[in-house]
């Protein structure tokens, strides 16, 4: 049993709690309510700021046309697509470059330079090279996430303690035997926090591809509604947008914490 | 009694872009089975380097060294680098896996140590969960585990405080004696040497040779701590005190 002393401190924290999300929650429908309030006595142009009401609208109706899933599906596909290619291929690059420090210190250069490049300047070669499908979207959303996989995973691998690594020689270790008995493992918490970058990565990615070329998708559903001055379609997709991306988070966040393991 | 090796006129140089450095010169020494010998000198005059090369982490420039046949040489270095998401058996199964003489034998010879040496109740603990001592025992018998014949220790008690480093001393000592050892130690305390050791090297500045060898005769040799009272401790103390060039 806990002291009264120790009962009253938890409740403090858990009202302490319950106060943030509730203010949380209320700075949203404050937001909600001014936005239709002002729009309701014609303080601000609907046409050009749509309002709450009209955004509720054009998502049922997306629902009803069942194009709202499928919009959402092609981007959570693409970006999950992007996702994997780029953290196995940035991994597994990121071993190449540990194990052959020549390899990493002649790469250098050009990963420096295209990690800093402005990748969406790619755009139009990507169009020409890949056409205007789901392609050139996956080898957007790669070119964003990819270099930056790489150059985290291999800081990762690199800051593995040099005793440790020192005792991995003393023991005879091979250099298989230091990756996978000691580097790997001491850097899966830089590979998971790497992860929570790339999903990131891969959606913005994703959404700068349906910018570019795309017939579907939550980026396409933001441009065609800005093409035909639609602005509640363009801040429906938002809206849409930030709760995928929200949940894209909060799955990986969960799988941190399953996976993490103590390292140093 | 048999050498269990003979070290002649080691050299090793280190290169650097910006020049070479000799960090041992001429450095010659046979160690007899069982005997426990300090290397102790100024700070930075290459003590380690020896170590090192001994281990073969580094390649010697020149001299010989020969080992007995078949001896299997352990290296204990001053940091415990225990791996935080092992638990303590792991963590000594650790040379054995790399190795691959991981059969049930071995491991339970690895069990017996932890048992004997008092971490039977944290074999299955992790790492943090133990303090700075404990975990220097345990690096101790991950060093035992593949059973070298020959032990190489780097400061192994540096990185604790003053008190484990006593009563980690006296244990390390009490183990290697049972367990029938050869041991070459490197260290900075004099007291640490003279207390634990049959032989004192003190070595010169860098580039390191031998400046002269001590051969410590106590009056009545028991386990470390007790040797510290011994009346020919403070003898030797000063001797190889005055012996080595502190540049303060």
């Amino acid at each position: 049993m806990y002291s009264k002393e120790h009962i009253n401190f938890l409740k403090k924290l858990k009202k302490e709690k319950i106060i943030i999300t509730l203010f949380q929650i209320l700075i949203l429908i404050i937001f909600i309510i001014i936005w239709q309030i002002l729009t309701d006595f014609n303080i601000i142009n609907t046409f050009i700021f749509s309002s709450p009401k009209k955004i509720l609208e054009t998502i049922i109706n997306l629902y009803k046309t069942k194009e709202l899933f499928s919009h959402i599906w092609v981007t959570v596909y693409e970006t999950f697509l992007s996702f994997s290619i780029a953290t196995i291929l940035g991994t597994v690059i990121a071993t190449i470059l540990w194990w052959n420090k020549r390899i990493q210190k002649v790469i250098e250069p050009y990963l420096t330079i295209l990690n800093s490049l402005p990748k969406v300047a790619l755009g139009p070669i990507i169009i020409i090279w890949f056409g205007a499908g789901i392609k050139s979207i996956i080898v957007m959303a790669l070119l964003i996430s990819l270099i930056i996989t790489i150059i985290n995973v291999y800081e990762g691998f690199n800051s593995t303690n040099q005793n440790k690594i020192k005792l991995m020689k003393t023991l005879n270790a091979k250099k298989h035997q230091i990756f996978f008995k000691l580097v790997l493992p001491n850097s899966i918490n830089t590979i998971i926090s790497a992860l929570k970058i790339n999903v990131s990565m891969s959606l913005i990615g994703v959404i700068m591809g349906e910018f570019l070329v795309s017939k579907k998708g939550i980026g396409y559903l933001i441009l065609y509604g800005s093409q035909v001055f639609n602005l509640s379609l363009v801040i429906s997709g938002i809206f849409i947008l930030c709760i995928v991306a929200a949940l894209m988070y909060y799955l990986v966040s969960f799988i941190e914490k399953k996976v993490s393991k103590k390292t140093d | 009694m048999n050498n269990v090796l003979s070290i002649k006129k080691l050299k090793k140089i280190y290169h650097t872009k910006e020049g070479e450095t000799k960090a041992v010169e001429d450095f010659s020494f046979d160690l007899k089975e069982g005997e426990f010998v300090a290397i102790v000198g100024p700070s930075g005059c290459g003590k380690s380097t020896i170590l090192s090369v001994l281990c073969g982490l580094e390649e010697k420039s020149g001299g010989e060294i020969n080992l007995k046949k078949d001896s299997n040489v352990g290296y204990m270095l001053q940091q415990d680098s225990l791996f935080e998401w092992r638990n303590i058996l792991d963590n000594c199964l650790l040379g054995l896996e790399i190795n691959k003489k991981l059969n049930k034998e071995t491991k339970e010879y690895v069990i017996s140590l932890l048992n004997t040496y008092g971490l039977k109740d944290f074999i299955y603990s992790y790492p943090d969960n133990l303090s700075g001592g404990m975990r220097q025992r345990v690096a101790l018998i991950r060093t035992l585990a593949t059973n070298p014949d020959l032990l190489l220790m780097d400061e192994p008690f540096s990185a604790l405080d003053y008190q484990s480093r006593l009563a980690i001393s006296d244990d390390i000592y009490n183990i290697l004696k049972k367990e029938n050892k050869t041991m070459i130690m490197v260290t900075h305390d004099i007291a640490e040497a003279i207390s634990m050791c049959d032989k004192v090297i003190v070595l010169s500045n860098r580039p390191a040779t031998i400046k002269s060898i001590y051969e410590i005769k106590l009056e009545n040799k028991t386990t470390p701590i007790n040797n510290r009272k011994d009346k020919n401790f403070s003898y030797y103390y000063d001797k190889i005190w005055k012996d080595i060039d502190f540049h303060v």
